[in-house]
Formats: C-alpha cells, sequence, structure tokens
C-alpha cells in the first residue's frame, strides 16, 4: 500500500501540487487521471522519488521516502516496477537481455535461473519465442510495452507504476495492455498506479480513482461512481468525447 | 552563474560516477565494449592524422629552416618533439574530443530522453555510475596506447618524405629522431593524455546525462561537450606544461 498525505510541489513559482493525499491500495488498479498539466506525471514522479516533494509524506508500506537515504531509496526501488510511456527499453539490448538485466543487477541466482525467469515473464506477456533475440527496435510499438511489462515484473515486484500505458497504441493493442497490467495486479497482489488520460482504460480497469486538477485532487472514487458527479473539471475531462457523451445519456 | 552551477553539478555528477560499481560482472561486460568502441575504432582516425602531420611537419620543418648554419639532422629533430610534446598529446586529444566526445554525450543523451536513464534509476541501479564509469576507464586505460601509437605512425609520416621526395634524406631525418632524446617528453605527453582521456569522456558524459528535451537537445548537448571538452584540454594542457615542463 502506498499512502500520499498532504503532498506539496513547485517549480520555481510555479505551485504543481496543492496539498494532494491519497492511498493506494495493493492489488487494486489505482489510476491517477487528469488533463495535459496538471500535475498528474508530477504526483507519480513524486511517488517513485523522481522529484524530491516540498511538504509532505510518502509512504511505501510504512516507509516515508522522503525521510529516506539515498541507498535506501535504491533498496526500496528494487521492489518497484515502472512501465515508461515509450518503454523506456535498452536498446544495446535484445528482448531478453532487457528482461534479464535487472535480474542480473540484482538477483544471486545462476545465469540459467535468470534466464528462465526471463523466459517465464516474456511468456506471461505473451510474447511471441522468436523476437525475444530481437533488439527493441525491430518489433511492434504493442510488444515493446508487453517486454517492458515482462522487465518491469522479472524482479516480482510489489509496487508496479505505469506512466501513460497505451500512448501511441491502437484501441485492440491498448486493451491487451491494460487487461494484462490487470491481471497481473491482481495475480501477484501489486500496488498499482497508473497514470493516464485514456478513458477506455478508466472503464476497462480503473478500481480507484484519482482525478488531479490544476494540481489538487479534485475527485476520487470508482469507475461506476464517475457518470455521476456534479463537477464541472471532472465531467468536462470525463465526457469530452462524444462516446461517454451517448454512455453518460444511455445511463441516465 | 551558469559556469559555477556546471562546475557543481559536474562534481555531483563525478561524486557518482566514481564509486565502486553495483556489479563488478555487470561492469567487466561493458568495459571491453567502450575499449573497442572507444579505443579500437579510433584507431583509423588516429593513423590517417598522425601520418599526414608526421609528414607536413617534417616538409615544414625543413622548409622553415633552410640555413646551413643549423646541422641537417634538426628538421627530424623538430619533427620528433614536436610530435611528443603537443602533436600526439594535445592535438590529438582534441581530435577525438569531437570523435569520442560526440559519440558519448549523444549516446547518453538520448538514453536521457527516451527515459532510459530514468528506467535505471527506478530499478535501484546508480544509472551514472552504470553508464559513464566503464567509458571513462575504457577511454583513460586506452588512450597511452592511441598516443604512443600515434608518436610512432607520425614518426613514420615524416620518414616516408625522407623516401618518396628529396626534400629531406632518409639518413639526416632518422639520425635526427634519434639525437638527444628526452625520454621525459614521453612520460609528460602520457601524464597529459591521462588528464585529457578523463576530462573528454567525463564532460561528454555530463553533457549527455543532463540533456533534456528531443534529438535536437542531444544535438546541443553533443555540441556542448566538444567545445567545452575542448576549451578544458587547452586549460590543462597549460597547467600541466607549466608544473612539468617550466
Amino acid at each position: 500500500m502506498i499512502t500520499v498525505a498532504n503532498v506539496d510541489k513547485t517549480f520555481g513559482d510555479n505551485h504543481v501540487l496543492k496539498n494532494v493525499s491519497a492511498v493506494f491500495e495493493a492489488g487494486k488498479i489505482n489510476m491517477i487521471i487528469g488533463a495535459s498539466g496538471s500535475g498528474k506525471t508530477v504526483l507519480m514522479k513524486s511517488i517513485i522519488g523522481l522529484h524530491r516533494i516540498d511538504k509532505g509524506k510518502i509512504e511505501y508500506d510504512g516507509r516515508n521516502l522522503p525521510d529516506m537515504r539515498m541507498s535506501d531509496i535504491r533498496r526500496l526501488r528494487r521492489e518497484v516496477g515502472m512501465l515508461f510511456q515509450g518503454s523506456a527499453l535498452f536498446d544495446s539490448l535484445s528482448v531478453l537481455e532487457n528482461v534479464m538485466y535487472p535480474l542480473e543487477m540484482f538477483s544471486k541466482t545462476t545465469k540459467e535461473e535468470m534466464m528462465d525467469r526471463a523466459v517465464t515473464c516474456l511468456k506471461r506477456v505473451n510474447l511471441p519465442e522468436n523476437s525475444y533475440q530481437l533488439a527493441p527496435s525491430e518489433i511492434s510499438g504493442g510488444m515493446q510495452k508487453r517486454v517492458a511489462i515482462a522487465r518491469a515484473i522479472a524482479l516480482q515486484p510489489k509496487y508496479l507504476f505505469c506512466d501513460e500505458p497505451n500512448s501511441g497504441l491502437d484501441p485492440k493493442t491498448s486493451l491487451i495492455i491494460d487487461q494484462l497490467i490487470s491481471e497481473i495486479t491482481h495475480e501477484f497482489n501489486i500496488t498499482t498506479i497508473i497514470n493516464s488520460h485514456d478513458m477506455n482504460s478508466v472503464m476497462e480497469i480503473g478500481e480507484h480513482i484519482i482525478f488531479i486538477n490544476k494540481g489538487e485532487k479534485a475527485w476520487e472514487g470508482n469507475k461506476s461512481e464517475i457518470f455521476h458527479v456534479d463537477n464541472d473539471e471532472l465531467n468536462n475531462f470525463v465526457f469530452a468525447s462524444n462516446l461517454y457523451k451517448m454512455v453518460k445519456k444511455a445511463n441516465l | 552563474m551558469n559556469i559555477f552551477e556546471d562546475t557543481g553539478k559536474y562534481i555531483l555528477l563525478m561524486k557518482r560516477v566514481l564509486v565502486f560499481p553495483d556489479r563488478w560482472s555487470m561492469f567487466f561486460r561493458q568495459l571491453p565494449k567502450e575499449l573497442e568502441k572507444l579505443g579500437l575504432q579510433s584507431l583509423p582516425i588516429v593513423v590517417i592524422i598522425s601520418i599526414f602531420i608526421g609528414a607536413i611537419m617534417t616538409i615544414q620543418t625543413k622548409l622553415n629552416t633552410e640555413n646551413p648554419m643549423l646541422p641537417t639532422y634538426s628538421t627530424g629533430l623538430v619533427t620528433r618533439d614536436t610530435l611528443l610534446l603537443e602533436f600526439s598529446s594535445t592535438i590529438l586529444c582534441l581530435i577525438l574530443a569531437g570523435k569520442i566526445g560526440s559519440n558519448i554525450a549523444s549516446e547518453i543523451g538520448t538514453m536521457r530522453i527516451t527515459e532510459q536513464i530514468d528506467a535505471l534509476e527506478i530499478m535501484g541501479v546508480n544509472s551514472a555510475n552504470y553508464l559513464i564509469l566503464p567509458k571513462i576507464v575504457a577511454f583513460v586505460f586506452i588512450m597511452p596506447f592511441l598516443v604512443i601509437f600515434s608518436m610512432g605512425i607520425g614518426l613514420i609520416g615524416g620518414y616516408l618524405v625522407g623516401v618518396f621526395s628529396d626534400i629531406i634524406t632518409t639518413a639526416d631525418y632518422l639520425l635526427g629522431i634519434q639525437y638527444a632524446f628526452i625520454p621525459y617528453y614521453v612520460f609528460y605527453s602520457l601524464v597529459k593524455s591521462l588528464v585529457f582521456a578523463f576530462l573528454i569522456a567525463s564532460v561528454a558524459a555530463y553533457y549527455g546525462y543532463y540533456a533534456y528535451g528531443g534529438a535536437l537537445d542531444v544535438g546541443k548537448a553533443s555540441t556542448n561537450a566538444v567545445v567545452n571538452g575542448s576549451i578544458l584540454i587547452l586549460f590543462f594542457n597549460l597547467l600541466i606544461t607549466n608544473v612539468m615542463l617550466n
């Protein structure tokens, strides 16, 4: 479980996060949604520790991140998996080597065991075997995302962060990636936080949703509640697309 | 103000780089790759430049010292000392600052803008140490060999002038390059090359590591790495020369 309490973050004169508090439970898909520039990426990067917050607490099962020394943060990060918007696979390594990388870096198992674990992870994300030796640039965007998920779960993380996991993917591949993240979260009881502005994703897998607007938490709830909220900013965000306008009408 | 900020950030980065690697096995896996990329792949340019500079220096020295008062071996002597003292360390490093500096800055800069460095950090890896230390160690290790190689090839370039033209006889040239040889010059040149190699690799890595934005910014980082690396080479050349030869 990750607890965020009264978090403030400024960049110069720009007050990006204002007193944000939330609880992200394990075994659930927690989603941070909001328009571009709302502060959701800064919130996620602050939770991971890539940005140092000005005020507040970020607790990983009781361990307060801002109080930690760099060496402790590094140790904590070995319990964290992250799926980046652009996959962030290492260009110089093959698909298999990318998944083996965290194992080689931090596990004390033999080379064969590492290879087995990497292959298990790649099979879990349904990646065809003939792509294992290819370079990341030789596979499609959807496959790159799957490799990134396999790499993120290689060390069996307790916490999984996904930054715009569907960015640049077609609707069908997006759905596959969403379902994969959801399955992995429930299977391994991971605390998953997804940063997204894709309403299809929210409606597909979102179990706990936080809406960030102008750096503040403007709403919190689940996907069944999202259509019946009296919040103009949230409604403007959710019903920006005609599809969801029609869904709302149908619901009413 | 910028120079102080950059210096401070560079020192802090080096503090993260110059520590023991998280995993020695990963370090030793990277090291041969870097030796090959930064060292062996630089050999062709070192050979081409050294041979031409050696030849040109011999011709120019001979043409500018046409004086019966000067001994005939002076051309070889001047060529040798110029190669040993300046060309094979400083000028070669300035040229390599362009090749290696832009290579390192663009490689690390691209990793930065494509979030590969963030991915390393999230995994709990000391990304600065993992990415930069093998490059610095490899380049510092290989540089003295490149310098010695360049000295030899440069001297051969001068010899070829004697073989293929009437400007100087090979006998005069060979006498000149052996006359009043001071081994300390080689030591001085190697010391300089070690310092320059560290500067080239670390300054380029610094600009790459702190690149942000897009492809254009990686290009800017690469340019800054080459320009500032070259300026630092010249500055430290003055400093080391003053300390070691004065």
